[in-house]
């Protein structure tokens, strides 16, 4: 972070910078008016509305008592909370020990970073699809190589009970952003830090836990929420491992609906965009905008607070 | 200790080399699948018994795979046009001008980040209706004309660390705002703007919601995400087609970073280390 050394410049330098700054600000103000503020007022009106297109007629709450009713909202959130609870965490804790172990690494650290790195660029279509590949239990490496130790792979992506965790791997697999980010912070943590730590008879974890952990945990909080908020809107790593695992075919005669198997994948986005752009039933799908709304806004708060400080001390 | 510190040392890069064969694992079963004959496909054998190079040309004749590409690389060349040309003016103004709701407009950028897409969704899809552009790829391009949240955030985390004494400078000898960014600002930010310009392009190389809901039933106007996500559905049974196709909509991208590595771990350095 840039600290200025000069307190204020004189106050006539910068007199009149306000509309110069509107002027440049303009074509953004704009969009958010345009893309941000104008639809979530819209979204707010629909939701008390029946709308598939072309009949708009007013029901005033009949989407929200639907909506919370629905089993699927349900299982959706439900879905969510595990992403929230297993898979998050799980990425945040691995993408860790990886760098933690590429800093101690005194040679092929370079070829390593760039290993762990390339598959977080793989098209998330790609991955996914690979991915199940991978772990289909008819010819799937992977349930081939547990045979041959002995162990019968579980369905993967074909059971409700092991989607999930397919989906966490995946995760784990494309974690190398994360991995990058970490590593820079833990490289930034200054040496003499740990030097003083070993002088007081500090060991590996206490040092650690008294001069990493303090030191990067802002690098640690912001990659902890903005994963929550990733996995508050879930969608494609989901509707891909769903559609090519039940062999649904969208526009050739088979009618997919997110979720395969027994609504194990489903995310309120899948299920929204269902409503919304399969069912046309917009109102209602207005209502799941606004639940998600909710719940995303209440982690962008923290991070929100997270970055008022950050500007506070610059 | 030496001994100790021995071991740890093999601990260690036996831990990194077991880590590394991990992740290049799904690469190497992809590859090697993607090489096999259809019977072979069928079977559980997991090495090719012939090379079956032909598979990649298969893909090509099979589906509009070529089609996809110049689609995909169409929406991805003017939506990063576009949004650079948004999107710096955007950051520069928040990084360099002192005004009142400067704070507020940064906030605002992040809340918009971290928007979910899908929460805007309903009404802006009717207004893209409205004026007939679904079943185009327009309502993904059009929009980054207004400036992207993402790219403007970056750099603008990186147009701060510039010292004010540069521009303080040039402002001293009479230059206008826009001869500042031109000849101050864009030089010194050139790696920032090219990482942005990379993200921005590979967000929409990837891209599979916004195609989903704009690209329409038509495959002559979808994306290689499209594509891909129901290749195997249309075009083949087996798995050794699927898997060329997943390599070839992924090689680019690849190829691609191995050209510009610094830029992709300076600009996700950047995304992380702020704040």
């Amino acid at each position: 972070m840039m600290v200025s050394t000069r307190v204020a410049p004189p106050p006539h330098r910068w007199r009149g910078e306000g509309p110069r700054a509107l002027l440049w600000l303009s074509p953004w103000i704009a969009g958010v008016a345009v893309l941000f503020v104008y639809p979530l007022v819209s979204t707010v009106y629909f939701s008390f509305h029946r709308y598939d297109l072309f009949t708009l007629e007013f029901i005033g709450l009949d989407n929200y008592r639907y909506a919370f009713s629905d089993a699927r909202v349900l299982q959706s959130a439900l879905n969510t909370l595990w992403l929230v609870v297993f898979m998050v965490p799980a990425q945040v804790l691995f993408a860790l020990g990886v760098a933690q172990l590429l800093t101690k690494l005194k040679s092929g650290g370079g070829l390593l970073r760039t290993i762990f790195y390339l598959p977080s660029l793989v098209p998330m279509v790609a991955g996914t699809v690979a991915f199940v590949y991978l772990l289909n239990p008819a010819t799937g490496p992977v349930d081939q190589l547990l045979a041959w130790l002995g162990i019968t792979g579980p369905d993967w992506f074909g059971s409700a009970a092991w989607a999930k965790p397919s989906l966490t791997l995946l995760a784990l697999w494309g974690a190398g952003n994360t991995i990058m980010i970490f590593l820079a912070a833990l490289l930034d943590v200054p040496r003499h830090l740990y030097e003083a730590a070993a002088i007081d008879g500090a060991g590996a974890w206490r040092q650690f836990r008294s001069v990493t952990l303090p030191v990067i945990s802002p690098v640690l909080m912001f990659s902890a929420v903005t994963g929550v908020i990733y996995a508050v809107q879930y969608f494609t790593q989901a509707m891909i491992a769903s559609r090519v695992a039940s062999g649904a075919t969208d526009s050739a005669g088979t009618t997919f609906t997110p979720g395969y198997p027994d609504g194990s994948l489903l995310t309120l986005p899948q299920h929204l965009f269902h409503t919304g752009f399969r069912d046309w039933s917009m109102g209602l799908a207005c209502v799941h905008a606004l639940l998600l709304f909710v719940v995303a806004m209440l982690f962008t708060l923290v991070l929100l607070r997270q970055f008022s400080r950050a500007e506070a001390a610059t | 200790m030496r001994r100790r510190r021995g071991l740890m040392w093999i601990a260690q890069h036996a831990l990194a080399i077991a880590l590394a064969l991990m992740f290049l694992g799904p690469v190497v079963f992809v590859a090697l699948t993607a090489l096999m004959t259809d019977e072979q496909a069928l079977t559980s054998r997991l090495w090719p018994e012939r090379w079956n190079w032909t598979n990649f040309g298969d893909v090509f004749a099979r589906s509009e795979l070529l089609t996809w590409t110049v689609n995909t690389f169409v929406y991805a060349s003017l939506a990063t046009l576009f949004m650079l040309v948004s999107s710096i003016p955007a950051a520069y103004a928040l990084a360099r001008f002192r005004f009142r709701g400067r704070k507020v407009a940064f906030l605002v950028v992040i809340s918009a980040m971290m928007l979910p897409p899908q929460v805007v969704a309903v009404p802006i899809y009717l207004v893209w209706a409205r004026l007939d552009l679904t079943d185009s790829l327009w309502p993904l391009i059009l929009p980054m004309l207004f400036g992207d949240a993402f790219s403007i955030f970056l750099l603008r985390q990186f147009l701060i660390t510039i010292p004010r004494d540069y521009t303080d400078a040039a402002r001293v000898d009479g230059c206008s705002d826009v001869r500042i960014l031109f000849t101050v600002i864009l030089p010194m930010a050139r790696p920032a703007i090219a990482a942005v310009a990379l993200f921005s392009f590979f967000y929409c190389w990837n891209d599979y919601y916004g195609p989903l809901l704009y690209a329409g039933v038509d495959q002559e106007g979808w994306t290689l995400s499209l594509g891909l996500a129901t290749f195997k559905a249309f075009h083949s049974v087996q798995w050794n087609l699927t898997m060329a196709a997943t390599l070839l909509v992924t090689a680019p991208v690849i190829i691609v970073f191995l050209f510009a590595q610094r830029v992709f771990i300076e600009g996700v350095t950047l995304t992380g280390v702020k704040g």
